[in-house]
């Protein structure tokens, strides 16, 4: 497949939505790209009630002229003004994707980028991380999502972030027995942020309503887990808040320290970064002319400005300048809010201490906190542990040691997912270098 | 959902399992109490993104091996296999030796 579009959009969360809809509903022929098998990215995943907001944004989207290029992942740009992508999944024919039986690389030819990358969150390794049922907040939330039953489950939900009450008022709802919630912020930390809360009557309303779904777990803060037990399988959880350490018997830790911004397809295509996001003028074009960046990657403010984010970036991409100015101005209303936010999920540097010499921070190469530790920077653990080297790239590991050690990924070389041989054969067919080193690595690890 | 909806019975590592329509692969996983894969030294692994990008959950589908299964909804007489399966294991071992 090979097609060329006024707009490409990779990302069909709020910002990626309402960046598509608003070009196509000026004329324009848009493409939305992304990973995931339906529209809604991780904050409007499918499988529950969705909120209205997401109904109305996901309708409007399937009743637009974008081309829905769902279940596909961007995994290179060989060239200016091109994407590749391949099926998310073999399987995509299966799984009744509109591809069908189509497995070929597709060939993506824009004018304008708009990037609505999202994000993931951030794990910080401790004693049993590792184990099974040791997850993200928002990872048992998606995978409750996708029907794993959780009802009369015990289950304990720790880290940073607004994303730890909505998890846990979710779960609380489909009848999980919540044990705990842990947030690492101190209580001057969360009462600061409260405070700012009343200037976002919504975003107060809503933290008010998860507070009672789940008040029979108190929330307690400046508290985390510092060891998973359990053979096998999570079996329980030693937290600690101050000075006090004790057990609890949980089925299920869902555990993120809030979210860090999928920034990879940016840094490849060579957009600027700013501190840890992609940089963006006040209509939120990159460094990079005609590429743009919407939501999260530009710091993370959550659904509202994803999708005031998304119509910017669409405005301007298709030359409707007034009225993105318009919107910027709104934007800027709103960006007391991101930083409010980040710092009441400023993580405690007590937390650096979680690991022990045996606890695996990489967990795709199984490479540990002390062989790490002995290094100097995160080239040199690459090259020497294999640390960030395995299927994630990095993506969970990196954030782990830019926060224990302070490094930072120094490149982002293509292809930026794990990709089939015949999918980089043919991204590579204009760059034989890239084919032939890609060759060798793929037929070992397929 | 409701219980009318005719459940969806496919297989992990050899086991039937019955799910309701709209379940993940990674979700039929863990209820049928496998881990997805076995880490190099060894250890069971299980999801812990859930959204496609850490690839703790990635198994073997129909065949197919590196399946992002919390990426992958199921459907009727798919064959899952995992890393705690018997060739997973070997594998497993074959890759520390």
């Amino acid at each position: 497949m090979r097609e060329q579009f006024d707009i490409v959009v990779v990302g069909a969360g709020p910002a990626g939505i309402a960046a598509a809809v608003t070009a196509a509903e000026a004329g324009l022929r848009v493409a939305v790209v992304d990973d995931n098998s339906a529209p809604g990215g991780q904050i409007w995943r499918s499988g529950a009630h969705l909120p209205r907001a997401a109904q109305h944004w996901i309708a409007r989207l399937q009743r637009s002229s974008v081309v829905p290029l769902h279940g596909r992942r961007v995994f290179d740009a060989p060239e200016p003004n091109l994407l590749c992508a391949e099926p998310s999944a073999f399987l995509s024919a299966l799984n009744g994707s509109s591809l069908g039986a189509n497995y070929d690389c597709a060939e993506l030819r824009f004018t304008k980028l708009i990037l609505a990358t999202g994000a993931r969150e951030r794990f910080l390794p401790f004693p049993g991380w590792t184990l099974p049922n040791v997850m993200g907040a928002g990872a048992l939330d998606a995978l409750v999502r996708g029907g794993l039953p959780i009802a009369r489950k015990r289950v304990v939900v720790a880290g940073t972030g607004p994303l730890l009450l909505a998890v846990a008022a979710h779960l609380a709802r489909r009848g999980a027995r919540i044990a705990a919630v842990c947030e690492q912020a101190s209580f001057t930390q969360i009462v600061r942020f409260a405070a700012r809360l009343l200037f976002e009557p919504q975003k107060l309303a809503q933290g008010a309503g998860y507070a009672l779904a789940v008040r029979s777990a108190r929330l307690r803060t400046g508290c985390w887990p510092v060891a998973a037990h359990g053979a096998g399988r999570l079996r329980a959880v030693t937290l600690r808040q101050g000075n006090n350490l004790w057990d609890i018997d949980c089925d299920y830790l869902a555990c993120g320290f809030h979210l860090v911004p999928n920034i990879e397809l940016p840094a490849l295509l060579g957009c600027s970064p700013a501190g840890g996001f992609v940089a963006v003028n006040e209509l939120l074009e990159t460094s990079v002319p005609g590429i743009y960046c919407a939501g999260e990657p530009t710091g993370i403010g959550g659904v509202e400005l994803a999708l005031l984010e998304g119509e910017i970036a669409a405005c301007a991409a298709s030359g409707q300048t007034a009225r993105a100015q318009n919107l910027a101005r709104r934007r800027c209303r709103k960006i007391p809010f991101v930083r409010a936010l980040e710092r009441a999920c400023a993580l405690d540097p007590q937390l650096r201490s979680l690991p022990v010499d045996d606890t695996l921070v990489c967990r795709c190469e199984d490479v540990t906190y002390a062989a790490l530790r002995a290094r100097s920077n995160w080239r040199e653990a690459k090259l020497h542990t294999r640390c960030g080297m395995g299927p994630c790239q990095g993506r969970i590991c990196g954030a782990a040691a830019e926060f224990l050690f302070g490094w930072n990924a120094d490149s982002v070389r293509p292809p930026v997912f794990p990709a089939l041989v015949s999918s980089l054969a043919s991204a590579g067919a204009r760059d034989e270098s890239l084919a032939a080193a890609s060759s060798h690595n793929s037929k070992e690890n397929r | 959902m409701p219980e009318t909806v005719r459940p969806l019975v496919l297989s992990v590592n050899g086991a039937p399992i019955a799910v309701q329509p709209g379940t993940t692969v990674a979700a039929a996983v863990l209820m049928a109490g496998a881990a997805t894969r076995i880490s190099i030294a060894g250890e069971p692994r299980a999801p812990l993104c859930g959204m496609g990008i850490c690839f703790e959950c990635r198994v073997t589908i129909d065949g197919v091996p590196h399946q992002r299964s919390c990426q992958i909804l199921c459907r009727s007489g798919m064959q899952i296999d995992t890393g705690s399966s018997k060739a997973g294991e070997d594998y497993a071992s074959w890759r520390r030796a």
